[in-house]
């Protein structure tokens, strides 16, 4: 290392942080819950040739790989001789974008002193896109909404209010879109002002020595990491709900010396409904379980993510062609872990959680003024999105996690911030007691929901839960978390996935999944189930069957409890 | 008697305790180590002291302003009373779920820190308000009497009340405090309405937990601290500093002690806004880089910039989203784990990191001769000649730099394949890096250009790294003040009386009413004013207006500040020009055909800042005289320069200046002069720090 690598090393950190300061301005101006509440987004600076050099880390591992393939895609469909200062481009293609139509990329070049250095991109999942609203049930991508092909959104500098138009025209929430879309291209803004600054700095004329030292550094660091692990091969597998029939993952995960190959060989054929999954989304995720596990402290861009490669055979599931429905694609994407998971415990024993909630519980719903009645003054639509999460696996020495997204990152809107999105109200929203898979070491807790609408208003609602048949299983002995329910509160009966209608004074009743556990029950240290219990993640019944615990540990705690003592 | 001339200042740090007396514009101050048992006495301690010096008695004494870490300390240590939660059924773990994400994405075996109260301690009653304030369910005192009596049988000291939407009506946080009081006076009561009236539920139930959480014990403390000074003969009023930069009276700070967090790093930011003012400067960076952390804020028209939401007791190497959110005005800071102290080491990428684990004082750096074996910045700084060995601190303490060469050698250097200088170098170029890529990211979240700034640096790593900062940030000019070993108690006595009211209160620029804001304001504008009165019988009471603003459907707000005038005699049009011009100059393109809306009213009622002299600013006309030689490394040149030594005194005073490659050596610190900058000694004894190419 000589002292230029040290300037080097600073350009990079620069880099890392310019594409974070990117990322917040985006959260800053956006006006989707999800990109502005729950993180729902991602932002990259990338060479000339449109190789990532860094991204930001936010909620969404699923636009790690997605986003680090866009750009490419972008250069190729504008034409190099296209690229002038002052541009942005735009798509939401699912193929070439990140894998839903919800998920609106943006691009654009870079210029210094007149020379194309680079690229910044970004990505965020809007709430509205048209078509049949955000679900499951869709028969193919020309139902989910409008369609924009990559193109220039901002010629130079000038916004092409023809595609505005159109845009506003086909949305059901056409300003919140609108402004959207300019958030994520003054984010981009932002990146470019800083990279300018950069480069003036250290008197940069293009980012080829930094981009190669960035990548020099992270391939060598990645490909030490994989030599460092046996070289054989698993396999692994996890079953699904689906839409209406059960899915199958399957993947056969090989070392080699320079490269981890993901096979999803195996896995189930396409749904006829929304929950296909594009193959960069797939590839995003089987990237994060690998990268999570062997090497987490190496930063995303295009060289340390080149050894982990992903296949599948086309018109899979988790290699959706067009035109297959894609709009719930994250359903898929968010069990590619656990099932990679499943392939390399196999590998490196005592590393990875055991299985968990897995995707997000998440719904929408799009609520109207009840129909049997006159519609109230003043009355309006709106569409709500949440995010919420159910319990991660339990790990090999640590419980898991209570209601926390994982793999997925994103954040949960504030109750008071959504039931000012419209006319909703959340009665419920606390943990699931007894929901965590029984082990040595406890899976996370669930959730309860109770979703309804203020008086006068009627909804549908949009549900996007799996693990109502498969809940998350056990490593090493370790027990089942708890399955996802749903119902109204009349006891009417609810699907897991696809939009149904919900009556006026109807309220939808939800628990979503535990995380598995780890190690047997019988193993787990007394002094973690009395707190378990004091705490009330499980119920006394649940730590006398399964955990043994006596009648009298049990009238201890719950004295302890009423004094308001800790155990 | 009482003097209103004479002031104490006192600030109760994590190490030491600082106490600053001035006497009609001398000043005295010392440093005694902090009392942890009992805070109180530290303070006496150094009251005394500095009353020998200045040669006065303890009763002449007309102020004391006191801030402390005490707040913080209790919230992150978890050492404060038994207190429960009453929330709104259905939404017990609030404060456990957080946002229900993991605030580091690439690690396994990641944890959350836990609540501040566990779950059988948060109790939930039923009744429901929403968005718009409108009651949902109804909430009566039979569905809160069963709760109060559970509270009762387990001996809470302290409770906490947040129920949803109470920022929109509070009707329902006051009945469960009137069923409370009735049955348990003793009980104190948090409500989260009173505490912190701002949407968001994690952040509001959170902000009100922890100030139930510490009520009992900084009531305890401040009126035990009251009744030791009135046993010393101090017979004036004590007031305290807020994490907001200003003055509250010992009552409201023992009601609301949460507004105490931070309190010690805000009387620095209003130390560092008190030069700025002596200089006239609009734009100031305050760089306050101690043992532990570097603490960095904007000051703007000689005002720290202010924020509503901060985080304390971060756990996990102060990443954004391991700590809690409190969300009261606060001097808006970033805090990041880069001190002397800070501990370097290489990771697999074969990068060189830094902090944010310290040496501390024990071992401390591997130069103390301690038992240290792993480099800090402060070896760094050693080996790069930034410091002297043989006058650190005043020349109490010696340096070992051959020790310091071989924690970076072996540390450093052999896995990267460097000798010690170049891994100093490193060392000392990533932790500076550090600073300013937190620096630059608090800049654009507040839509800042720092090459406008000018930096005012403080505290006893500062010096030594504010140049380079400088460089990087490329900022042109920098002010190191005298006395800043104690800035943040010298900043408690230039603090103004001040209080903020806030309302949370939606209204688009479509549906603007004059009337109303109008109504809303006033009240604000009462409610801020009561408070200030309470602390200042006479002074005049200046209110600042402010409002929150977005587009309608956006999630966050940008700060538009009004004058009384827009305030009070409101119209849409003004409102509307005021957020276009802000968000564009942030965002760079304003948004076309989008409604706007207010989502934050705030007043600050705020008595005038105490006048200024401003400093008879002098460009150097002499150049100082040197008193010896030294040798250290320029980053610019890449390598070790022979350089000169300069101290204070004959050789070098007022109106001279040094250029590279020079060193001045001061009592607490040491100041590098780069190829780049000049120093000059301004007639308030601030080393001026400017770029070259101002000088053509």
């Amino acid at each position: 290392m000589t002292s230029s690598n040290v300037a080097y090393q600073v350009m990079w950190n620069r880099l890392i942080s310019i594409v974070e300061e990117q990322a917040q301005a985006l959260v800053r101006t956006a006006f989707s819950t999800s990109v502005r509440e729950a993180g729902d987004l991602s932002a990259g600076v990338y060479d000339a040739q449109g190789q990532m050099l860094a991204q930001a880390v936010t909620g969404t591992p699923g636009h790690v790989n997605a986003m680090a393939d866009s750009v490419a895609h972008f250069i190729r469909r504008i034409g190099v001789e296209n690229i002038h200062e002052g541009d942005v481009y735009i798509t939401n293609d699912p193929w070439e974008g990140t894998g839903h139509l919800h998920d609106i990329t943006m691009v654009s070049p870079s210029f210094f002193k007149g020379q194309h250095v680079g690229f910044f991109a970004c990505t965020a999942h809007v709430v509205d896109i048209g078509g049949r609203g955000f679900g499951a049930d869709a028969a193919s991508v020309y139902e989910e909404g409008i369609y924009i092909p990559i193109m220039k959104f901002a010629r130079e500098g000038e916004v092409d209010q023809t595609l505005v138009q159109i845009v506003r025209g086909n949305v059901r929430e056409p300003d919140q879109l609108i402004g959207d879309i300019y958030a994520l291209a003054s984010c981009n803004e932002i990146g470019h002002r800083r990279l300018s600054d950069m480069m003036e700095e250290f008197a940069l004329p293009d980012l080829k020595g930094v981009a190669r030292f960035i990548f020099e550094n992270s391939r060598r660091a990645t490909l030490e990491k994989i030599a460092a692990l046996p070289r054989t091969s698993a396999d692994g597998e996890m079953t699904l709900d689906g839409f209406d029939t059960p899915i199958t993952l399957r993947v056969n995960v090989t070392v080699h010396e320079d490269r981890i190959v993901s096979d999803f060989s195996g896995s189930s054929g396409m749904s006829t409904k929304g929950i296909n999954c594009p193959l960069v989304y797939t590839k995003a995720y089987a990237c994060y379980a690998l990268k999570v596990a062997i090497a987490p402290e190496i930063p995303n861009n295009a060289a340390s993510l080149a050894p982990f490669e992903v296949t599948a055979p086309e018109r899979t599931i988790v290699n959706a062609a067009h035109p297959a429905p894609v709009a719930l694609r994250h359903i898929i994407g968010h069990f590619v872990p656990d099932t990679v998971f499943n392939a390399f415990d196999k590998i490196v024993p005592n590393v990875v959680p055991a299985e968990g909630a897995g995707c997000l519980c998440n719904f929408q719903v799009s609520l109207r003024p009840r129909s049997d009645r006159p519609d109230p003054e003043g009355a309006k639509r709106s569409e709500v999105l949440t995010f919420n999460s159910g319990g991660s696996g339990a790990r090999p020495s640590v419980d898991g996690l209570n209601a926390t997204a994982f793999p997925s990152g994103v954040m949960t809107m504030p109750i008071e911030a959504t039931e000012h999105a419209g006319p909703v109200i959340i009665w419920r929203k606390e943990l699931r007691p007894d929901s965590g898979g029984a082990g040595e070491y406890r899976g996370g807790l669930g959730q309860f929901m109770e979703v309804g609408a203020r008086d006068g208003y009627e909804f549908d609602i949009q549900a996007m839960l799996d693990r109502v048949d498969h809940p998350a299983l056990g490593r090493r002995g370790g027990g089942a978390g708890a399955a996802t329910l749903i119902a109204q509160d009349d006891g009417t009966y609810m699907r897991g996935k696809g939009k149904q209608f919900v009556p006026h004074g109807r309220r939808v009743m939800m628990a979503f999944p535990g995380g598995a556990g780890y190690g047997d029950a019988k193993d787990r240290d007394i002094m973690s189930i009395k707190r378990d219990l004091a705490l009330g993640y499980i119920s006394a019944k649940e730590a006398q069957e399964i955990y043994g615990l006596s009648a009298t540990a049990i009238s201890e705690v719950a004295e302890l409890v009423a004094k308001g003592d800790t155990v | 008697m009482a003097d209103p001339m004479i002031r104490l200042g006192a600030d109760i740090g994590g190490t030491f305790t600082d106490v600053v007396l001035e006497v009609r514009g001398q000043s005295y101050s010392t440093k005694v180590l902090t009392t942890y048992g009992a805070p109180e006495d530290a303070i006496v301690d150094g009251m005394m002291q500095v009353c020998v010096k200045a040669g006065i008695r303890p009763d002449q004494i007309g102020q004391v302003i006191h801030g402390t870490t005490l707040a913080t300390n209790a919230l992150i240590e978890r050492r404060g009373a038994k207190t429960a939660l009453i929330t709104t059924e259905g939404f017990r773990d609030v404060i456990e779920m957080r946002t229900e994400s993991r605030f580091e994405q690439y690690d396994l075996n990641l944890e959350l820190p836990a609540p501040l109260l566990p779950r059988h301690m948060r109790y939930t009653v039923p009744g429901r308000m929403d968005a718009t304030g409108s009651e949902l369910l109804p909430l009566t005192r039979e569905d809160i009497e069963p709760v109060v009596e559970q509270i009762a049988q387990a001996g809470y000291e302290s409770v906490a009340v947040g129920l949803i939407h109470s920022y929109l009506n509070d009707a329902h946080e006051k009945l469960v405090r009137d069923v409370l009081s009735e049955r348990l006076p003793d009980v104190m009561v948090s409500l989260s309405s009173e505490v912190s009236p701002q949407m968001r539920e994690y952040e509001r139930f959170n902000t009100v937990v922890a100030n139930a959480y510490i009520k009992p014990q900084m009531k305890s403390y401040l009126s035990r601290l009251e009744g030791r000074l009135a046993g010393e003969g101090v017979g004036c009023k004590i007031f305290l500093m807020h994490s907001g930069g200003g003055i509250i009276s010992l009552k409201d700070a023992a009601d609301f002690p949460v507004r105490l967090v931070e309190s010690g790093p805000a009387g620095g930011a209003v130390f560092a806004a008190n030069i700025a003012a002596r200089y006239g400067l609009d734009k100031v960076l305050s760089f306050d880089m101690g043992g532990t952390t570097a603490k960095i804020c904007l000051i703007q028209n000689q005002t720290p910039k202010t924020s509503r939401v901060f985080e304390v007791a971060r756990t996990y190497r102060f990443k954004k989203g391991s700590g809690m959110p409190i969300s009261i005005p606060v001097i808006d800071m970033v805090e990041i784990g880069a001190g002397g102290g800070s501990i370097a080491h290489v990771d697999a990428l074969q990068q060189i990191r830094v902090g944010p684990e310290s040496a501390g004082s024990e071992p401390g750096p591997a130069c103390y001769g301690r038992g240290g074996e792993r480099p800090t910045v402060t070896d760094a700084d050693l080996v790069l000649g930034k410091l002297q060995a043989d006058e650190f601190a005043g020349g109490s303490m010696s340096l070992d730099k051959a020790a310091s060469q071989v924690a970076l050698q072996n540390e450093l250097g052999e896995p990267l394949g460097m000798d010690a200088r170049d891994a100093a170098f490193g060392l000392a170029e990533v932790v500076d890096e550090n600073m300013a890529n937190a620096a630059r990211v608090h800049a654009v979240e507040n839509g800042e250009d720092l090459s406008e700034y000018t930096m005012i640096a403080f505290g006893g790593a500062a010096p030594l790294h504010a140049a380079r900062l400088c460089e990087k940030l490329g900022i042109d000019r920098c002010l190191i003040p005298p006395g800043a070993g104690v800035g943040s108690a010298i900043g408690f006595l230039r603090a103004p009386f001040s209080f903020e009211a806030t309302r949370s209160a939606y209204m688009t620029l479509a549906d603007f009413d004059a009337v109303s804001i109008k109504a809303l304001l006033g009240e604000l504008q009462t409610e801020a004013t009561t408070f200030v009165r309470s602390c200042d019988n006479d002074s005049e009471i200046l209110s600042e207006f402010k409002v929150y603003m977005r587009y309608t459907g956006q999630g966050w707000e940008i700060p538009i500040t009004l004058t009384q005038k827009q305030a009070l005699a409101p119209d849409a049009a003004t409102f509307e020009a005021l957020f276009e011009e802000n968000y564009s100059r942030l965002f760079g393109r304003t948004v076309q055909g989008l409604d706007i809306e207010i989502t934050v009213w705030a007043v600050n009622a705020t008595t005038p800042p105490q006048p200024v002299e401003r400093t008879a600013e002098t460009s150097g006309d002499k150049v100082a005289v040197v008193s010896g030689k030294c040798s250290f490394f320029d980053a610019a040149v890449g390598d070790n320069v022979a350089g000169y030594l300069y101290r204070r005194g004959p050789k070098f005073d007022v109106g001279q200046y040094i250029d590279f490659p020079g060193k001045i050596i001061e009592d607490e610190t040491t100041i590098i002069i780069p190829k780049s900058r000049r120093a000059i000694y301004q007639p308030d004894g601030c080393i001026d720090l400017i770029a070259k190419k101002d000088l053509t």
